[in-house]
């Protein structure tokens, strides 16, 4: 009974909505309280919930996820130069063109399976990059990024006679600011959505029917499904999740460069699923608040600040520390990252989700896992 | 067994003819010719390799044979797709269980439950699996059948082969296929289980139904199969009741040896 309530979809959105929303005030203690950091909680974690829909359920792991984050972005930027300011077009095109960006890589790259599949979503993404840097330069503005102009048309502007006198205009949600807590707030109610719709996919046939397509894809054929099909609804749909989160990312600060679509970009949201528990609800969320955290701490580092906080140590001590932390923070985060990750995976493979799940057994209430997380029997 | 042999108005369900097979130099199957009748309980017998599997592949459209024709209630099932060939009746159950095995015996059971109703593909993200009641019950229901119920919320991967083997079972018989062909449903399985698997097979909607089996447990055969196809390197060399091939010299000689002689 208490179980059955606490798996309840109306109860775990009202939590998960709680949780969210009343981030700027838990995350107060770890020092993330404030809008540019809680945004990228949000967006990222939008991403990564998309990402799980395809890697989480099918087991197909594309490497060029970024790519229709950058995608995202690109329409988005130019929503508000074409149309408007207000983000709501922004996101709903950034949505759609990003969908049928991945309709037609995934059509492709689902030919195959495995490690030929990673390799061609690598490839497409790798060529939407260059391409976004070379040849496209009219759309993608190249090197510089897409940005706005003050003599932008924005004709659904216009139409309702707002001029844009000094200075850029600014994304707004019908009037209000998208910078700040505001921005959060939109991010995070969106992100509230999203998971919603996750939640609904993983506990749904269809959701179960991806989950056996990863189990035995063959076995799924001689059951009489047509798998394509199911692999490319899911790749599409997690193809729109990420457009979601790069027109976000462009509502929040209106630019859109091509290193948005690098394979490192697409690598960041694997290591956010993993690290967080591939397949389980929340997990790829939880990895990309982690990851973005982190970032966020030590790419801020530097030398001089080392050396400040190993100050208690004798000095020849302190020396050796802060030259071998040096390479791990600022531009090195990324070693940081690739250790935590390896330290996750081997200890974790099941990701923050597995840890949740021992200390949940250490106490007594572990549950046994059932397929579909919290599906109600 | 059925009466369907002893009806003269039975019709052909599945006819196999002039299939041929090669893998590189190896002549897997030789103009085999082979009709399925309805209501029929067929074995297919013969010893390692003589390519009993890959019959049934080239039925279900798993491999394409090189040339002859696979008709299956009057349609050519030859290069058509897996999944079509199964919304078109024929079912089959593999000679290594084919299952899911992450997924608990429940699931594994719904999901063939979802395709007979689901079709090929069905885009329904909004629907939730809580209010699948209909076919969960259905799923229980055939979970009991072959006495797995009590484990339903287990891994599949988890349990004995020849649990495994009985819920691949579960799995076909919930598609109420109009063919179920059985790639050795008892190997590796314990005397005990391999009669209870029998008594399965015999009775209630599985007895009914037509079926093809390879097997090469002769006990199993005997006690089953309406009629039996004796395949040896690639060639069916006699087709007949039980007591006609019992007593066929070419298949004593061929295949049954002296194990013929014990049973
Ligand atoms: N996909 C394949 N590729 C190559 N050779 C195969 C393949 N499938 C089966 N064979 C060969 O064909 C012959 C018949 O195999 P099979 O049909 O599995 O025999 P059976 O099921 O009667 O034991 C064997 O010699 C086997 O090695
Ligand atoms: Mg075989």
């Amino acid at each position: 009974m208490m179980k059955n309530l606490i798996k309840s979809n109306t109860v775990i959105m009202l939590i998960f909505a709680a949780v969210v929303l009343t981030a700027p005030i838990w995350t107060a203690p770890i020092g993330a309280n404030y809008p540019d950091l809680l945004q990228k909680f949000a967006i990222f974690g939008i991403f990564a919930v998309g990402y799980n829909i395809l890697f989480g359920l099918t087991g197909y792991l594309s490497f060029g996820h970024a790519a229709f984050l950058g995608i995202g972005s690109y329409t988005a930027v130019w929503s508000f130069k074409l149309l408007t300011m207000n983000v709501v077009p922004a996101i709903i095109l950034a949505v759609i063109v990003a969908g049928i960006f991945a309709l037609l890589i995934g059509f492709l790259s689902l030919r195959r399976s495995g490690i030929y599949f990673s390799i061609l979503t690598l490839a497409f993404a790798q060529m939407a990059y260059s391409l976004a840097y070379s040849v496209l330069t009219p759309i993608t503005n190249g090197e510089t990024g897409l940005q706005l102009e003050q003599q932008d048309p924005r004709v659904i502007d216009s139409m309702f006679g707002v001029v844009v006198k000094d200075g850029l205009p600014s994304t707004n949600l019908f009037g209000t600011l998208m910078s700040g807590y505001s921005g959060f707030y939109v991010a995070a109610a969106i992100l509230i959505v999203a998971f919603y719709i996750s939640l609904k996919i993983f506990r749904s046939p269809f959701g179960m029917k991806l989950l056996a397509i990863k189990s035995n894809q063959t076995r799924m054929k001689y059951t009489g499904f047509n798998t394509r099909p199911y692999l490319l609804t899911a790749f599409v749909i997690s193809g729109m999740y990420a457009g979601l989160a790069g027109g976000l990312l462009a509502s929040i600060d209106p630019l859109a460069g091509a290193e948005r679509m690098q394979w490192t970009a697409s690598g960041e949201v694997v290591l956010m699923t993993i690290m967080g528990g591939v397949g389980t609800l929340i997990g790829p969320l939880l990895g990309a608040v982690i990851i973005k955290y982190l970032e966020n701490i030590f790419s801020a580092l530097n030398k001089s600040e080392l050396t400040e906080i190993f100050n208690y140590m004798p000095e020849w001590l302190q020396t050796i520390v802060v030259n071998v932390t040096n390479p791990f923070v600022g531009e090195g985060w990324h070693l940081t990252l690739g250790a935590l990750f390896m330290l996750i995976v081997i200890f974790l493979p099941g990701g923050v989700m597995e840890g949740v799940d021992k200390i949940k057994g250490l106490f007594g209430f572990g549950k046994k896992k059932s397929t579909i997380e919290g599906e109600a029997k | 067994m059925s009466e369907a042999m002893t009806n003269t108005a039975s019709k052909t369900m599945l006819e196999i003819k002039g299939v041929n097979k090669t893998f590189g130099g190896l002549h897997a199957l030789s103009d085999v010719n082979l009709q399925i009748v309805e209501g029929e309980t067929h074995a297919i017998i013969g010893p390692n390799g003589a390519g009993k599997s890959t019959l049934l592949n080239c039925c279900i459209g798993k491999l394409i044979p090189d040339n002859g024709s696979v008709t299956f209630n009057g349609r050519n099932m030859i290069g058509m797709a897996p999944h079509d060939i199964n919304h078109a009746g024929m079912v089959r159950v593999f000679q290594t269980p084919e299952i899911f095995p992450e997924l608990s015996l429940l699931d594994n059971v719904m999901i063939p439950a979802f395709a007979k109703r689901d079709g090929t593909f069905k885009f329904n993200p909004f629907k939730s699996m809580a209010n699948e009641k209909v076919i969960r019950e259905e799923a229980m229901s055939t979970l009991a059948e072959f006495a797995l119920d009590k484990f339903y919320d287990q891994h599949a991967g988890s349990i004995s082969r020849g649990d495994k083997r009985r819920l691949e079972l579960a799995m076909g018989l919930i598609q109420h296929p109009t063919l179920l062909l059985l790639d050795e449903p008892t190997a590796g399985m314990a005397r005990h289980d391999t009669n209870q698997t029998i008594e399965l097979l015999n009775s209630g909607k599985m007895g009914e139904m037509t079926k093809v089996i390879i097997e090469h447990d002769m006990h199993v055969v005997f006690s089953l199969a309406d009629r039996i196809s004796v395949l040896a390197r690639g060639h069916i060399i006699a087709t007949g009741t039980p007591e006609e091939i019992k007593n066929d010299p070419k298949v004593k000689e061929a295949y049954l040896g002296e194990e013929a002689v014990d049973e």
